[in-house]
């Protein structure tokens, strides 16, 4: 369980066009497979509704639903210790929620992939987002969690996969932030 | 409020807790239920937290769901699991039927000054348990009981078990684990057969 995941999943040749802008959510899910990945918690987001819908129908996945987002690191780190692979997703305002919890695999020096979906920066039209979106990347880094950016639809899955190389293979505490102008500003 | 002395109730608790691999994982929350669950004996298959409060009974359901033929058990405080009173609607949902929950309940926070907790002021944990959809759920409030919930722990259940023993406020003398988590993880993960990287 230990053994690092393959570097090379492939990347699409060009980024996504806007009509199939909803492509990066399916390489997303094919990556964390590749890479091991068989397990996932969440607080439901929009821009994650499609990988989470993808995790719980999946018979050789298994999806846990959770109410607030520091379960989930909590969860990871069991399941690590159990010697499973586990992705937590949630949405920029959800990471306010894990802080302390984050000391556990700091301290324990343990793999933990989280990938974050922004709000509250690209076309935000809900102030209350802004806040906790804007300290998002350095309270996570306070944290001892490496912080990757994502705004193209086309390095969604690559960017995914050296992530989780680095945090299953390397023991490293990873959050994968995927931008508002990937997602898109919701539609009021 | 009749109680049971905690360092008894969790030796009860853990008395049928197996050998090899059918020994049973447990999970310790943080303060007091850790201190319980090393004076109880060390072993490579518990792993105690020292911090990240509310974590306990979430860490044993990841343990639990990657372990599925293991029985696994979240041991902790009523001012631990109040902090996540989610988790149980968590796990509620998830329904693991290998997950036990064992709240040791003095009704305060023991580590602070012995501050009153809300157990004591009128919440029921084991209801709130079973509200959340716990296969099952019992509160113990005397050594005998608790023996007799140590010998439920050991027995198969349906979904997720969440056990209350109501102990005193005593707090004897500390019996510290090592503290180096990444050691406790690693030698968790060598009693599962996991090998360090």
């Amino acid at each position: 369980m230990t053994d690092a995941p393959p570097l090379d999943t492939p990347a699409p040749d060009a980024p996504a066009p806007s009509v199939e802008i909803a492509a990066w959510p399916a390489q997303l899910y094919a990556t964390l497979k590749t890479a091991g990945v068989r397990h996932a918690s969440y607080v439901p987001d929009a821009g994650h509704a499609e990988l989470i819908r993808r995790f719980e129908e999946d018979p050789e996945a298994a999806a846990v639903m959770l109410s607030t987002e520091e379960e989930g690191i909590a969860l990871a780190c069991g399941a690590w210790l159990g010697g499973m692979r586990s992705a937590v997703l949630m949405q920029s305002s959800g990471v306010g929620n894990c802080i302390n919890m984050l000391s556990l695999p700091a301290q324990a020096r343990m793999p933990l992939l989280m990938l974050v979906t922004m709000r509250g920066e690209w076309g935000e039209f809900n102030p209350w987002q802004v806040p906790m979106s804007r300290a998002v990347q350095p309270s996570l880094e306070a944290m001892g969690v490496s912080v990757v950016r994502v705004e193209e639809a086309g390095e969604v899955a690559p960017t995914v996969a050296q992530a989780a190389a680095m945090a299953f293979g390397g023991d490293q505490r990873i959050a994968v932030l995927l931008g508002q102008r990937l997602l898109g500003a919701k539609k009021w | 409020m009749v109680s049971v002395e905690r360092r008894a109730a969790v030796k009860a608790l853990l008395a049928h807790r197996g050998e090899g691999e059918a020994r049973a994982l447990v999970v310790s929350g943080l303060g007091s239920p850790t201190w319980d669950l090393h004076a109880a004996g060390d072993a490579a298959e518990n792993f105690y937290l020292w911090g990240a409060m509310g974590g306990a009974a979430m860490v044993a359901l990841g343990v639990a769901q990657a372990q599925p033929a293991r029985r696994v058990i979240a041991l902790t405080g009523d001012g631990e699991q109040l902090m996540a009173l989610g988790a149980l609607a968590t796990i509620g949902a998830a329904k693991p039927a290998n997950l036990s929950v064992v709240v040791l309940d003095n009704e305060h926070y023991a580590e602070t000054g012995a501050q009153p907790s809300h157990t004591g002021r009128g919440v029921d944990m084991a209801e709130v348990a079973r509200a959340c959809g716990f296969a099952e759920t019992a509160v113990a409030r005397s050594l005998a009981e608790a023996e007799a919930l140590g010998a439920r722990l050991a027995e198969p259940a349906n979904g997720p078990r969440l056990f209350v023993v109501k102990i005193g406020v005593e707090a004897p003398p500390r019996s510290l684990p090592p503290r180096d988590a990444p050691y406790l993880k690693t030698r968790f993960r060598e009693a599962l057969g996991f090998k360090p990287s």
